[in-house]
């Protein structure tokens, strides 16, 4: 075992820190306010790596392990959640498919333009009625004509899309077929008959757009294609399983933020003749927080390095997402009840972390959908008799 | 050319830094940073050397403390690196620190340009800056908000200083020592592929032998240390109708303590 982290983790560590404390932080109020990302501070980004994080060199990225991209996204989230979501969803679902399934042509088309810092990356599996069980629910769908696929239907809560040249999208392409009836195609967003809706109005995250789209008839020749056909409802499953390592890292950042404000204002803020960081009732949360934050943090980088290592991840991906986004609401209720009515008032930062966390239960599988993965794995290794294993 | 600069590691502006009755400094476990001057003349020496085609060099005076702010540097993407350290260095000593500095860069081939941040953030100082430029024998200007002209085949640097009642341009033959201010950039973040590298560079380490001089014997002594007394702070919240009459009252006060 060793905790410690290399030399090169390290010094991205700090550097990551020290471009969110002066490039994003002092904007995520403003964000929160205007839904306007700080687009000066993505600009800058490819540089240091956010916005290439596992792309190769090749193509403008860092080929940075799971374990670096898991840093990166908790720092972006320490400071703005909007922002992070933003990268998080850009680096693994927007360009994490096209690395994953890309044919070499697709990827030098694509990728120098995602890690360019100038546009962001999306993926469009949910559909108004289709979130947990895509599977029965997914209903747009691609119809081989010639040269060409004909898609038709509708997408729903897709992040960055409005910034995106082009998105991943999850067509039921073979209705006979159940999981091998899908697949997954590149669609450029200047097709016609694509069209983009207003962003939703959602409770946080003011500054990371999702929106509603339609495929009305929109053609896209077969070279589009991603990976093979048959395979989207598979590559989706990858691609979440990812995604949750990522949607765990912001959660641990969104409840690191929160903590350190709650800690700050505790010592800062006095009643009774002292400062309230001194009454036993606030030191519960402090310390309930530094434990949960803690153990959170730990599972997160302990599936990164699963990962990493080649091993199975899909249950620790799902424990340590589940368990990242209950510290995150935990550490932020108790991070604006600190706070007292300050901590009600937009003015204050906690304000706005607490209503970030909340999609973090929400969004790469529902916390529900957690409880599954991690149930039917568990009974999986106890029907085959490997539960005592790793 | 070779472009020459210095950083060093400081205690973080946040963290607490105390002094104890032997003059022994400590700031508990909290980190160190490069000294926030330096980011602009890291910033300049690779602009600069960029312009003329030329080498650049960063170097610390002291302890192994100094590599993480050497091994930033790298990172930004200065190309070289080195450490000078010498047995009995007193860092307090701005004539030691400044023999060390001059010694290195003699030891560079074809430098013709030392560029320093206006001070050291933890002794609160620029008096190496003069030194080293005494030491070497070369032109010092300080307080550059821009360099003009770097002119690496006339042997000229054009720059622009402020003073205090407004700015200078001046025209020096090479080779010169700078210091610059905060503006005359915008410091560059690490990147990843700078990072890569530093991670993995080893910065070679000079001794006064390796330099061909000895180590100059400290000419101070530090006879005794007085910490200030701790202040005891009364705050009083000014009461009143409008804000004239709190205005008003808080000018009565300033006056009364000799504020004003």
């Amino acid at each position: 075992m060793d905790f410690e982290l290399n030399d090169e983790l390290k010094m991205f560590h700090r550097a990551v820190r020290d471009f969110c404390e002066k490039e994003l932080k002092p904007h995520a109020h403003i964000a929160h306010e205007t839904g306007e990302l700080n687009w000066d501070a993505i600009k800058k980004m490819p540089s240091l790596g956010l916005t290439g994080l596992q792309v190769s060199e090749a193509f403008g990225g860092v080929e940075m392990d799971t374990l670096g991209a898991a840093i990166a996204v908790e720092e972006i989230g320490r400071v703005c959640g909007s922002t992070a979501l933003t990268i998080s969803a850009h680096n693994g679902l927007g360009c994490g498919p096209i690395m994953a399934w890309g044919t070499d042509a697709q990827k030098e088309k694509w990728l120098p333009m995602l890690t360019s810092g100038d546009t962001l990356g999306a993926l469009a599996l949910t559909e108004p009625q289709a979130g947990s069980d895509l599977l029965n629910g997914a209903q747009t769908k691609a119809v081989r004509d010639g040269d060409e696929w004909v898609i038709n239907g509708t997408k729903a809560w897709i992040t960055n899309v409005a910034w995106s040249p082009v998105l991943t999208v999850l067509l039921r392409t073979d209705a006979e077929s159940g999981s091998r009836g899908f697949s997954m195609m590149l669609v450029e967003t200047d097709r016609e008959g694509f069209t983009i809706h207003p962003p939703e109005k959602k409770m946080g995250l003011n500054a990371s757009k999702s929106h509603m789209l339609t495929f009305d008839n929109v053609r896209v020749p077969v070279s589009n294609i991603l990976g093979d056909e048959g395979n989207g409802f598979y590559q989706t499953m990858q691609t979440l399983d990812n995604g949750r390592i990522s949607i765990g890292a912001l959660s641990v950042g969104l409840a690191q933020g929160a903590y350190e404000e709650m800690v700050k204002y505790a010592m800062d803020r006095t009643a009774f003749g002292e400062p309230i960081a001194k009454k036993q009732l606030i030191q519960e949360k402090i310390a309930n927080a530094a434990m949960e934050i803690e153990a959170a943090r730990t599972l997160i980088y302990k599936a990164a390095w699963m990962k990493d290592k080649g091993k199975k991840f899909t249950k620790i991906a799902s424990i340590a997402k589940l368990k990242a986004s209950l510290v995150a609401e935990k550490v932020c209720y108790d991070a604006v009840q600190v706070h007292g009515s300050a901590g009600y008032s937009r003015d204050y930062a906690v304000e706005r972390m607490y209503r970030d966390q909340r999609l973090m239960q929400i969004g790469e599988g529902t916390n529900e959908i957690q409880y599954l993965v991690i149930a039917r794995n568990v009974l999986k290794e106890f029907e085959s008799g490997t539960f005592t294993m790793l | 050319m070779h472009i020459v600069t210095f950083t060093r590691s400081t205690p973080d502006t946040a963290a607490k830094v105390e002094v104890d009755g032997n003059g022994a400094v400590s700031w508990g476990d909290a980190a160190t940073v490069v000294n926030p001057w330096d980011e602009y003349s890291l910033e300049e020496a690779i602009r600069q050397a960029t312009n003329v085609k030329g080498d650049t060099t960063v170097i610390a005076v002291g302890g192994d403390l100094h590599n993480d702010s050497l091994k930033h540097s790298l990172a930004m993407g200065v190309k070289n690196a080195v450490r000078v350290n010498a047995d009995g260095l007193d860092m307090t000593d701005s004539l030691q620190w400044a023999s060390l500095a001059a010694a290195a860069v003699n030891n560079i081939d074809d430098c013709q340009l030392v560029i320093f941040g206006k001070e050291h953030v933890d002794v609160g100082s620029d008096q190496v800056t003069y030194q080293t430029a005494r030491k070497l024998g070369w032109t010092m200007l300080s307080y550059v908000s821009e360099i003009l002209e770097l002119d690496a085949e006339g042997g000229t640097i054009k720059v622009e200083k402020t003073v205090e009642q407004g700015k200078q341009i001046l025209t020096a033959k090479l080779p010169v020592v700078i210091s610059v201010l905060k503006g005359i950039n915008e410091p560059r973040y690490p990147s990843f592929i700078g990072i890569r590298k530093a991670s993995k560079a080893t910065i070679p380490e000079w001794t006064p032998a390796d330099l061909g001089i000895e180590l100059p014997a400290s000419s101070i002594t530090h006879d005794a240390y007085n910490n200030p007394p701790p202040r005891d702070i009364t705050s009083e919240i000014i009461e009143g109708e409008t804000i004239e009459e709190k205005a008003a009252q808080l000018v009565d006060k300033l006056l009364e303590e000799k504020v004003l």
